[in-house]
């Protein structure tokens, strides 16, 4: 089994969020599924739920998918995305307590080693643990 | 209330309507304390709704409540699109449980309000769209069978928004503002003001 959990970052900005994927693509590699989205459909800043469910499809793992957020708007798009899934999936999807850029790289660190999503998340949570 | 389809549709279409006619207004609101956006997105999630007017008159109530909820979800954006979201859904959802209004509209609207504060992880005080919807609750609960039921429920609402401005704000980007946030009546409990109103205004003009 080569699966590894998928990322979803999910910024108010697409430029941040793009940006986030950039740089976990550069320092942890292809292996991992990555995805983001940010901004409204009328192209300003924004979260949108129909993206963000776009995305965890596109980063899907049967291991699940662990999501990074920015600001409060965010997450509670995120965890309404996340109960809008087909009921199989939406257990197998997290919201990670943890800064986007710094919790994405390590999450996905923790993923390229073939860690469970529970673990994924922790590493990721660790970040905010203080 | 067997809600008659021609009903439903011109409450729907009536509550859209004065959210989108209002969506100046809730910018305005939202740019001296939040993001901005609240108008813009509010108008786009309330069109999408009136795009899907026949579908929803078609439907049960318990089903246009939840199809409404869904179309906000997807197309609103910001928080306002969960959180209004939130409100119908978990109301097409308490329907959907056997209950019917307007028998049961303390029980339905007190689900959606408990949803939406579930929601936002917020309580009543912190300068919210729950700032208009637990004194609503309070109002319905006090008295629904009162023949002046839908005036107090107006007036409620409308004191409820006044309420809000001496308010700091603790939730949302407006926390961001702390002490700052204070003076500006909450754009949240505005719109939810808006939709109240043009429900209850809907209602009394039925024939």
């Amino acid at each position: 089994m080569s699966d590894t959990v998928g990322i979803v970052i999910v910024s108010h900005s697409k430029d941040i969020a793009k940006g986030t994927a950039d740089m976990v693509r550069q320092m942890v590699g292809s292996e991992v599924k990555v995805a983001f989205c940010g901004g409204d459909p009328d192209g300003g800043l924004g979260t949108n739920v129909s993206f963000i469910i776009d995305a965890i499809n596109n980063a899907w793992s049967p291991k699940g998918v662990a999501i990074l957020v920015d600001l409060g708007g965010a997450e509670t798009n995120s965890e309404m995305a996340v109960e809008m899934l087909e009921s199989d999936r939406r257990n197998m999807v997290v919201v990670c307590n943890a800064p986007i850029v710094e919790g994405a790289v390590m999450a996905a660190t923790e993923a390229a080693g073939g860690s469970s999503l529970d673990e994924v998340r922790a590493v990721a949570e660790e970040l905010s643990a203080s | 209330m067997s809600v008659e389809p021609a009903t439903l549709k011109s409450l729907v279409k009536a509550a859209a309507e004065q959210v989108i006619a209002s969506a100046p207004e809730l910018t305005a609101l939202d740019q001296a304390i939040g993001d901005g956006d609240h108008g813009t997105n509010m108008k786009r999630g309330f069109e999408a709704v009136l795009g899907k007017l026949d579908t929803i008159g078609a439907q049960p109530l318990d089903e246009a409540l939840k199809t409404i909820g869904k179309t906000l979800v997807m197309t609103v954006g910001g928080a306002s699109g969960p959180l209004y979201g939130t409100f119908f859904l978990a109301a097409g959802d308490a329907l959907s449980q056997k209950r019917s209004l307007p028998e049961d509209i303390v029980e339905v609207f007190a689900s959606a309000v408990g949803a939406v504060s579930n929601r936002g992880r917020s309580q009543a005080g912190e300068k919210t769209m729950l700032d208009v919807l637990y004194p609503v609750l309070e109002t319905l609960k006090a008295g629904v069978d009162r023949p002046d039921v839908i005036e107090r429920v107006r007036a409620t609402a409308r004191e409820a928004v006044e309420r809000t401005v001496p308010m700091q704000a603790s939730k949302g980007r407006a926390a961001f503002l702390g002490a700052r946030s204070v003076g500006h009546a909450d754009p949240g409990a505005r719109s939810s003001c808006v939709l109240l109103h043009a429900v209850c205004n809907a209602l009394e003009a039925r024939p």
